[in-house]
This record gives structure tokens, sequence and C-alpha cells, in this order.
């Protein structure tokens, strides 16, 4: 019982990373309709600038805004200089440009910073543990992620359904076309978009830093997960961000911890562990399949 | 001056020319109707009166101002609106919040922004103004989605109304109804007191509508004038109207 719980909670931690990267694609796919690869590459760039400044001033805290500073700037050069010269082309071309934005961004990475893995110190009060259950004692940190991910969730969702800023977003992912013959200026919208999903990418990479490390290609592991949750709650819809984010990362979490141990009960336990990690490792595609076929546009898809 | 004038506006797809030295006006008080067989380019001509499609000659003047370079958005801010031929909704939205929607775009992407919507109870009033006394007046609540096709155009012609254009582009806002639903929107256009380019190819909603009609074949205006002038041209009869039946 006390591992479920626990397993759970990391599940709702890797569940929350997943969304902060997810809704800030979920609406460059919906309201732009670019396939952006590099999101992931935002991830990093906000991982290491963070870490960097923690690791020079030795604090957490200054690296947090420079994570943020370091993957909105990023976010805001790359859309003026690339992405918008990308809306009106066909996928290929979008995919084809942003995956050379990942291959610039871990080059620049290792030219600047090298190969090496790098670190970021923890504040003492992230140091400890504290007993979420009788005999569960969790880490403050990972229970930090999931309360940070938890608040930016209800930001969200005040400023999409609240604000007139969100309701042109929801309106901009519902039907481009007919925003733009309303005279709303969509290019202003667009940036404003991707700076805001940029941001949200680099506030997970530093997060995520001081619980696995920092390196080049963090932001690929991550990111096909993060398109897995796009497709799954629908395009364009946070709200689906949301749920398939905590949904997925919860199931991939426990399928992970719990498959091969299930499987030990009914063949020997080489077997078990070989076959059950690869069942696991799936799982969250094949749950996508699943949802695919009951409901082809996602749970949540925005627009008709 | 006329609302909306173009003046030898071309454009080249290759070797196509899709919008071969076209010029009209929309004058003020009037309803301009553009007819032509597929394939004309009606919709080529409409997406640069839009600004969706940069031409390659010629020039588009709103209100008397050159717009042939000009945005999409800056258009609209100058008082053009349009209709889609595919109808363009906001589905998952009732038809209250599409035409709040509209309200807020004219008040534009401005510093304002993050303010609440629901402390803005202009926006709502003026949703509501718009739809009041109009067919969908019992049906503010309902999702775009749900409404039959006829109250789909109807709404949509309504959220381009609610940004307070000076001049319409409609394309094709008769395509899908049946009798009794094109009857109403006759009858609906028919009141709005705006000067509009109306793309068509119900011919009996483009008598009874159009104070004006010309008649695009292969990018080219090839007739224009009164409804009786094309009614009778020997050339637009041969070209476009073909058998006699078509014109009733």
């Amino acid at each position: 019982m006390i591992l479920i719980v626990e397993q759970l909670l990391n599940g709702l931690q890797y569940g929350v990373m997943l969304f902060l990267l997810a809704a800030g694609l979920t609406l460059i796919f919906g309201i732009m309709g670019v396939i952006n690869l590099a999101h992931g590459s935002l991830f990093m760039v906000g991982a290491y600038a963070g870490t960097y400044v923690a690791g020079v001033t030795g604090s957490f805290w200054l690296g947090l805004p420079a994570a943020l500073l370091a993957a909105g700037m990023t976010g805001f050069v790359v859309e003026a200089v690339v992405i918008r010269r990308l809306y009106a082309r066909d996928h290929l071309d979008q995919v084809l440009a942003t995956f050379a934005l990942i291959l610039i961004a871990n080059q620049g990475i290792v030219l600047v910073f090298g190969r090496q893995p790098v670190f970021t110190p923890l504040p003492e009060i992230f140091s400890g543990s504290v007993e979420v259950l009788p005999g569960l004692p969790y880490p403050i940190y990972r229970l930090f992620i999931i309360a940070v991910g938890l608040l930016v969730a209800v930001g969200l969702y005040l400023l999409i359904n609240r604000t007139r800023v969100g309701m042109l977003v929801r309106a901009g992912a519902t039907n481009r076309d007919m925003v733009r013959a309303l005279g709303v200026d969509i290019r202003g919208l667009y940036t404003l978009v991707f700076g805001l999903g940029a941001l949200l990418a680099g506030l997970a990479g530093y997060m995520i830093g001081p619980i696995s490390s920092v390196q080049v290609g963090m932001g690929e592991q991550i990111l096909l997960a993060t398109f897995v949750v796009v497709v799954v709650g629908g395009v364009g819809s946070i709200k689906g961000a949301f749920v398939a984010g905590i949904g997925l990362g919860v199931v991939d979490t426990l399928l992970r911890a719990f498959l091969p141990g299930v499987l030990r009960g009914v063949m020997p336990p080489s077997d078990a562990d070989a076959i059950g990690l690869g069942v696991a490792s799936m799982g969250i595609y094949l749950l996508m399949a699943l949802v695919l076929l009951v409901r082809p546009r996602g749970l949540f898809a925005a627009g008709a | 001056m006329s609302v909306l004038r173009v003046t030898h506006l071309v454009k080249r797809f290759g070797g196509l020319v899709a919008t071969d030295d076209v010029s009209l006006t929309v004058e003020a008080g009037e309803i301009h109707a553009l007819i032509g067989p597929n394939g004309a380019g009606k919709s080529t001509l409409i997406n640069q009166l839009c600004g969706e499609l940069a031409p390659d000659g010629g020039r588009v003047e709103l209100g008397g101002r050159d717009v042939t370079r000009a945005s999409v958005p800056a258009r609209v801010a100058l008082g053009l609106g349009r209709t889609f031929q595919v109808t363009s909704l906001l589905e998952e939205a009732t038809c209250r919040e599409n035409i709040a929607m509209a309200v807020q775009a004219r008040a534009g992407l401005n510093f304002r922004i993050w303010d609440r919507i629901a402390g803005r109870q202009g926006i709502w009033d003026q949703a509501d103004a718009t739809l009041a006394g109009t067919g969908l007046v019992a049906r503010v609540d309902v999702r775009a989605q749900d409404l039959s096709h006829g109250e789909r155009k109807q709404l949509e012609l309504l959220v381009a109304l609610a940004r307070k254009p000076r001049v319409l582009l409609l394309d094709e806002p008769m395509a899908g109804l049946g009798h009794v639903e094109s009857a109403q929107m006759i009858a609906q256009l028919r009141d709005i007191p705006l000067p509009m380019l109306l793309v068509e190819h119900d011919m009996a909603a483009v008598f009874a509508l159009a104070t004006r009609i010309s008649v695009l074949v292969y990018g080219r205006i090839i007739a224009s004038g009164s409804v009786e002038d094309i009614r009778e041209n020997p050339e637009v009869r041969a070209a476009y109207l073909g058998a006699e039946d078509a014109l009733c």
C-alpha cells in the first residue's frame, strides 16, 4: 500500500512535468499549426541556464529566473527567426527545420558546457523528506515540483478561461481563420503563445535538474512522451494536456514499478523482468492507440 | 468614393492567370454580385481582397486607402468583414460566445487583454444586442456545432456584423441552404444596410439581391452591369448561364 502511494506520487510528479511541457506544445500545435520538435530544446536550455546560474551564485532561487529568462528569450528569438517562416509551410518542412534546431541546440550546449551532466544545488529546505503517510517519507523537493505544477495548472486555467487574451487563445486554437477574419493580429498572439510555451518548458527543465541529470539530449527523452500527451489530451486543449499528462505519468510510472513484479507470479523472474519492462515502456503508446481508437481527436480536442 | 475599389488586379500561379486584369468597385449602398462558373477564380479574387493572398499586380483600395500589401487584420481594422464558403465558427462555443468573440476582437489586443472577461459586462451586452431580434434569439446558449446548417450560416453573418464592418465580402452565403432557409437569408441580407460584394452560385438569390452583377470567367470580368443587362447579355449566356432555365 505504501509502495503504491509512493509510486503514485512519483507518477504525479512525472505527470506534472509532462503537463508543463505539453501545455505549451499543445497550444503551439493547436493555435499555430506548427509541429515544434525543438520544444525539448527549450526545456534543455532552461535546465542548463538555471543550473549554471544556480551553480555560480550558489542559490537555487536565482537559477529559477535565469532558467525562465533563457528559455523565454530563446523561444522568442526562435519564433521570430525560424518558426514565423514555417506557419504557411507543410508539416514536413516544420519537422525538418525544428529537427535542425534540436541538433544546433545540442551541439551549442556541448560547445558551451561540454558533455558532462551538471547538477543543481538544492536549498536546505528541500533536502529532507516529510512523512506523507505514516511510514512513508517522501522527498520535499518532489512535493515542491508537484505543487508548482498544480499551481501552474490553476494559473493557466484562469488565464485561458477568465481573461480576454485567454478567450482569443481559445478561439485561435479552435478556428484560426475566423479569428483572423475578425481582425485579430494573430502574429502577436503566436509570439505570446510561443513565449509562454517556452517559459513553461524552461521551468520544467530547471525543476527536473536536481532529480535527474541535466545533460545534452534530455529534451528528446521527454519530448516523445510529451507528444503522446498532446495527442491523447487533444491538440490545442490545456485541460487535455493536464488530464493526459497526469494520467500518462501515473500509468507509465506504475507500469514500470509493478508490471515486472506482477508477471513474476506467472513466469520465470528473468523473463518477467524483461517482458515487464518492455511492455511498461510501451504502455503509454498502447494507451494512446486505445484512446485514439475511441476518440480519434484525443480526449478534449479543441475545435470540431 | 467607392467603399472597395479593385484596379487591374493580376494573380498568376505558374502559367495560369487566375486573376486577369480585374477591376471592380463596391459603392455605398449597393450589393455587387460576382458570379462565374467553378474555377473562374472567384475564391482567388476573394482571398486577394481579404489579404490572404498577395496579388502580382494591380491595386486594392478600402475606403480610399491603398491596402494592396496590407495584412488581414489591417484590412479588418479598416472595415472589411467577410464570411467563408465553408462556415467558420467556434464550434464548441455558444452563439452568444461566438458573437462575444467578435465584439472583443473589435476591442483589439491592447494593454487590457489581461482583464477578466466576466468583469466586462459590455462585451456580453453588445453580444445580446447583436442577437436581439434575429432568428437566433431563442438559441443564444446553444453551441454552434448543435445548430442547423441554416442557423450556422446566419450566426456566421451575425459574427461578421458584430465586428462592425463597413463593407462585407460574402463567399456563397446560400451554399447548402434549402428553399425556406435561402428565403430567410435573402431577407436577412436585404435588411443589412451595408455595401456588399456577394459571391454566389444561387442565381435566384443573386437576382433578388444584387444591384449590380459582374461575371468572372477564366479570371476575367467578361461583363458587368445591372441585373437586366446581365440577364440579356449574349456573351454571358454563352459563357456561363448556358441553358435558358438557369435564369429562373
